[in-house]
């Protein structure tokens, strides 16, 4: 394929990768940020949503729209209630002290694993996408010095692909709208900026911590109900939106939603493009190294204040 | 040698269960035998213990959960007929995580704390490797179901063998004629970026050039890659045969995205089923596939040849025409890997009845046993089709498939001949101690 | 304190004293089991020194416990070095790597420092498996009988594999027991608990941070290589994620910033795994629900808890 058509493929499959992650990571961000604890089971509350949602649509059976649709709304309340509680009974319990958390949450990781397997067993099960039609693309070139329109061999995406940058984008700016504009959102801001003093002023800060646990779940269980027609619900499916999103996390600047969301489409990109110029597992190394090196001159993220 | 008669309580109980399940199956007139009357003949009655290493969990349990219920059909099976030497077989099963640590851990398990007089089973290579050290050294005969060359490579030892399953070199340079004189001779490789990925680049890349053909591009895609479209532009466009093969969960996304990619424009494709193992064929997104070609170790859908022994395996283990479970039929089988396990159970009754075994202390005899075998004829026993061993190089070869999808379904267009899959001996573990 | 002396010295003395006898008694299974768990405790070990002492949580310590395995394995197998200087080569590598990610992550601070150490460490993890030719990717490879001997003894003899995975577990555990006495250890507990105070006080914490990631990535590539020697194998397995994350839970479930933690945390979930694996093929459940319940009783580990309750004076 030549350069200039296979660079805007690569930007393209790059956008939904940055789309989807956009999502879990902001989830993640949201904990972060407010509660200050690392969930390390962010990541399954992904798998989580993607193995719901195909039990959902299972059952729905009927047109794969209708199935789908009920998917969205019912998986991430699903996800949501139950981080909620996993908060209330265990992360509340252990004070949200940062190292014990890291360890309840690997506790809570194999758990929720072992149960899929258990369940849902050990098959990558696909979920058929509302729509999905390819749609080709156009590229340039010039011919005698005339600009002209021709369809490169394999330059395409689908419509559902496009659906998931859109979709992400709507909730994402949902979710920034309820942070800056709503009471909820307020209470949030005012526990994330000083715990004891938002106690003081009565706010409920332990619902507002179980709510945000349940939001940031949900957050990521949406994401994969969005990917799950692309790939594939499996119990392993976790791990790598988890490390994908800690990385989007930091360079974001620690819980700044702005910053996850440009911090997401850095990697995305990134990972895309990159691989244009090197041999895929090369392209990967270096895409880690790059964003490693973002953070090692950068220790505050891309988009964070230096804190002194 | 006075012991004899005693009913195996404790130590068979799977037995018991497993010819109960063959009371209810209506099994020959020998199952309505109480169990101790069946082994009466042997000196003990204790059971083989024959040591699974299962991938119960981890990236392999797709695969594991096959190889489980193959390996509960075979020994079922080897007990309604007397067990060996006249004793039954117990299944003794370790999830090993798919992890070789763990891999190894489980094989001194077997050794050192069951009791066990061999060890099988083992899947994918990292983990076959890993034990494989601690199985020569402990001197339990390791009879892995593996596919990967590391056997007959000569990397590994004299206690383990490979003699249900032929390894990926053959498979691979078995498949090159039929590519270059059917398909096309200028081919695009893509495959995952670790080794068994780079054995199939080495062996197919060598075995297409002597036919006259050539690989124009390898792609190698990194292991924990979960989308694929960024890949293909690298694809040269006079590309004619696209030859690929990925395992993992992510199989079902990389070939609907190789079927989104090309469009209604695509080249001949070739897999391996790899990339369709344990995966629905009627899945969403993969109507492209109409008209390209697999190999298969051993086709999925019956076929309209379909061999009795290959209708009396998949009636056994439960496996429907279309190679799915017969309870769910979107539940696909690993139908071209799991009658390893199913051969290698028979080739270790052989063995160990050849070599008259008794228990541990025989385990040489037992490796020696069958390191002698060479023809293994199609039968019930060998159900995929009629195999040759190398006792040299603890390597078993066999017919390959290749099959092509019609309407949905897989059929056979080709099968290789036995010699087709030979290449020079690369080791002779004979030489080395017992 | 000198009481306190006497006591500590006739724990871990007492320690060594019945993991040296252990050998004789125990029956071959736990008797190669231990031989494991002491060679990954060392390993553990290592990261404590970081993580429990210096309170810098890596996660990438497999990048040096890979480096030592694959240094090792590869000059063996590539370079057909001796036993001997295969192992130096593995801890030297394990060092320099060490080195090298002490100076880049140090420019970082919490969060930003683990995920940079998580990044190098996969960055490594991909490396091995882009130089495939060499490493065999994921599979690995074999170190062959033959190269196991060390000091004229076969490492794959049971007896000499033990021995010599107690001997290294005594190495990573006086160690840490010497520099937690020591002024050295003092500064690092220092940095932990207040590194604003500890840089008023005239130390250069930068310096003592860079020593002691280098001294537990060499903890940890000696850790690496013994392992590799001891059971043969060399893959790749050994370098993800997952075996950054082990030494984390193996500390902490025993006791971070306790010497006696490490041994007790990875005996402890390795016994988890194996005895509940015995029970039912859902073990990892049965883990996880083991990890919370700790964490919601025993929030220091298994011996902080100890500390906290009965024994003031363990270091």
């Amino acid at each position: 394929m030549d350069f200039g058509p296979y660079l805007m493929l690569a930007t393209l499959e790059g956008t939904v990768t940055a789309a989807v992650l956009a999502l879990t990571a902001s989830g993640l961000a949201l904990v972060f940020g407010v509660m200050r604890v690392v969930n390390v089971a962010h990541g399954e509350f992904f798998m989580l949503g993607a193995v719901l949602a195909w039990w959902v649509t299972h059952i729905v059976g009927g047109s794969a729209a209708i199935g789908f649709v009920a998917a969205l709304i019912v998986v991430p309340i699903l996800v949501g209630v139950l981080a909620a509680v996993t908060d209330m009974t265990i992360l509340k319990r252990i004070d949200y002290d940062p190292e014990r958390t890291i360890v309840a949450t690997i506790g809570i990781l194999y758990i929720l694993q072992q149960v899929t397997l258990m369940t849902y067993g050990p098959d990558a099960r696909p979920v058929t996408p509302p729509f999905n039609t390819r749609i080709a693309l156009p590229w340039f070139e010039f011919v005698n010095g005339e600009p002209g329109i021709y369809w490169p061999w394999g330059l395409s995406i689908t419509s559902y692909k496009l659906a998931v940058i859109g979709a992400a984008s709507v909730v994402l700016m949902g979710l920034w709208l309820l942070m800056t504009r709503s009471k909820l959102g307020l209470l949030m801001r005012a526990t994330e900026q000083d715990r004891d003093m938002a106690l003081a002023f009565g706010i409920p800060v332990e619902r507002i911590y179980a709510v945000v646990f349940g939001l940031g779940a949900a957050m990521a269980a949406l994401a994969a109900v969005l990917i799950v027609p692309i790939q594939q619900a499996h119990y392993l499916m976790g791990a790598d939106p988890l490390l994908l999103s800690f990385i989007v996390v930091i360079i974001g600047g620690l819980g700044s939603l702005p910053g996850t969301v440009l911090a997401a489409l850095l990697i995305g990109l990134s990972d895309g493009i990159i691989s244009v110029f090197f041999s895929p597992t090369l392209a990967k190394i270096l895409a880690t190294l790059v964003v490693a090196m973002v953070l090692v001159f950068r220790p505050q993220g891309l988009f964070g204040a230096k804190r002194t | 040698m006075t012991k004899f008669k005693t009913v195996p309580v404790t130590g068979a109980q799977p037995t018991r269960r497993d010819a109960l399940k063959t009371l209810a199956l209506g099994g020959g007139a020998a199952a309505a035998l109480p169990l101790w009357a069946r082994y009466a003949g042997a000196q003990t009655s204790e059971p083989i213990k024959v040591g699974f290493q299962v991938h119960r969990t981890g990236i392999g349990a797709a695969y594991g959960r096959w190889y489980d219920r193959t390996t509960s059909a075979a020994a079922a099976l080897i007990n309604e007929q007397g067990g060996i030497n006249g004793r039954p077989l117990e299944i003794v099963s370790e999830d090993d995580g798919t992890d070789p640590k763990r891999g190894a851990e489980v094989v001194e398990k077997f050794a050192t704390q069951h009791n066990c007089d061999i060890g099988f089973g083992t899947l994918f290579s990292h983990v076959v490797i890993g034990s494989a050290p601690r199985a020569g050294e402990l001197k339990l005969p390791y009879f892995v179901v593996s596919e990967g060359h590391h056997v007959a490579s000569g990397m590994l030892n004299r206690y383990t063998l490979q003699p249900g399953i032929t390894d990926v070199k053959s498979q691979v340079q078995a498949m090159a004629p039929f590519v270059a004189d059917n398909l096309g001779k200028k081919i695009t490789m893509i495959f995952p970026d670790f080794a068994f990925g780079h054995d199939h680049r080495d062996y197919f890349t060598a075995a297409i050039e002597a036919q006259g053909g050539e690989v124009l591009e390898h792609i190698a895609i990194p292991p924990t890659e979960t989308s694929f479209t960024k890949y293909f532009p690298k694809i040269p466009r006079d590309t004619e045969v696209i030859y690929h093969v990925m395992v993992g969960p992510a199989v079902l996304t990389f070939v609907k995205e190789l079927g989104e990619f090309f469009g209604p424009q695509r080249p001949e494709m070739f897999g391996f089923i790899d990339s369709l193992e344990a995966v629905d064929l009627g899945s969403p997104g993969l109507e492209f596939l109409d008209g390209t070609y697999f190999w298969e170790g051993n086709p999925r859908y019956a076929q309209d040849n379909q061999s009795e022994y290959d209708a009396f395996f998949r009636e056994r283990v439960g496996v429907d025409a279309n190679g799915a479970s017969v309870s769910d039929p979107k539940d696909a089988s690993t139908y071209a890997h799991m009658f390893g396990c199913w051969e290698t159970l028979h080739v270790v009754k052989a063995g160990m009845e050849s070599a008259g075994y008794q228990g541990p202390k025989d385990r040489a005899a037992l490796i020696e046993a069958v390191e002698a075998m060479t023809d293994m004829p199609h039968s019930n026993a060998h159900p995929q089709g009629a195999k040759i061993f190398n006792g040299k190089t603890h390597q078993v070869f066999g017919h390959q498939y290749v099959t092509k999808v019609v309407d949905g379904k897989l059929l056979l267009v080709h099968t290789t001949s036995i010699e087709d899959t030979y290449y020079p001996d690369e080791v002779d573990y004979t030489t080395q101690a017992l | 304190m000198s009481g306190d002396m006497r006591k500590s010295l006739l724990l871990h003395g007492g320690v060594l004293v019945a993991l040296f006898t252990l050998q004789f008694v125990l029956p071959a299974y736990h008797h190669g089991n231990l031989a494991r768990i002491m060679v990954l405790a060392s390993y553990a070990a290592g990261f404590n020194l970081l993580f429990g002492y210096t309170g810098l949580l890596s996660l990438g310590h497999a990048l040096f416990f890979a480096a030592g395995l694959y240094g090792m394995g590869l000059a063996m197998s590539q370079f057909g070095a001796g036993t001997g200087l295969a192992l130096g080569v593995g801890v030297f590598l394990g060092a320099l790597i060490g080195g090298l990610v002490a100076v880049l992550a140090l420019r970082t601070e919490e969060v930003a420092f683990m995920i940079v150490t998580l990044m190098f460490a996969q960055a490594g993890y991909l490396t091995i498996l882009y130089f495939g030719a060499y490493t065999r990717g994921d599979e690995g490879f074999v170190i062959a009988q033959a190269d196991r001997v060390f000091l004229g003894r076969d490492l794959s003899n049971p007896q000499s594999r033990y021995f010599f995975a107690f001997a290294i577990f005594c190495v990573s555990f006086v160690m840490c027991l010497s520099v937690v006495k020591s002024r050295f250890g003092k500064v690092l507990v220092a940095i932990r608990e207040n590194e604003e105070r500890a840089r008023m006080l005239g130390y250069d914490v930068a310096k003592y941070k860079f020593a002691a990631i280098v001294l537990s990535a060499t903890l940890s590539a000696l850790s690496g290589a013994a392992y590799g020697l001891l059971f043969g194998y060399v893959g790749a397995s050994f370098a993800s994620v997952q075996y950054s994350i082990f030494p984390l839970l193996w500390v902490l479930l025993g006791g971070a910033g306790t010497v006696l933690g490490p041994l007790v945390g990875t005996a402890f979930m390795f016994y988890l795994i194996d005895l509940s694996s015995g029970v039912t093929t859902a073990y990892m459940l049965i883990a996880g629900v083991v990890l919370v319940v700790l964490t919601l009783f025993a929030p220091q580990g298994l011996l902080g808890e100890m500390r906290r309750r009965f024994w003031k004076w363990l270091p």
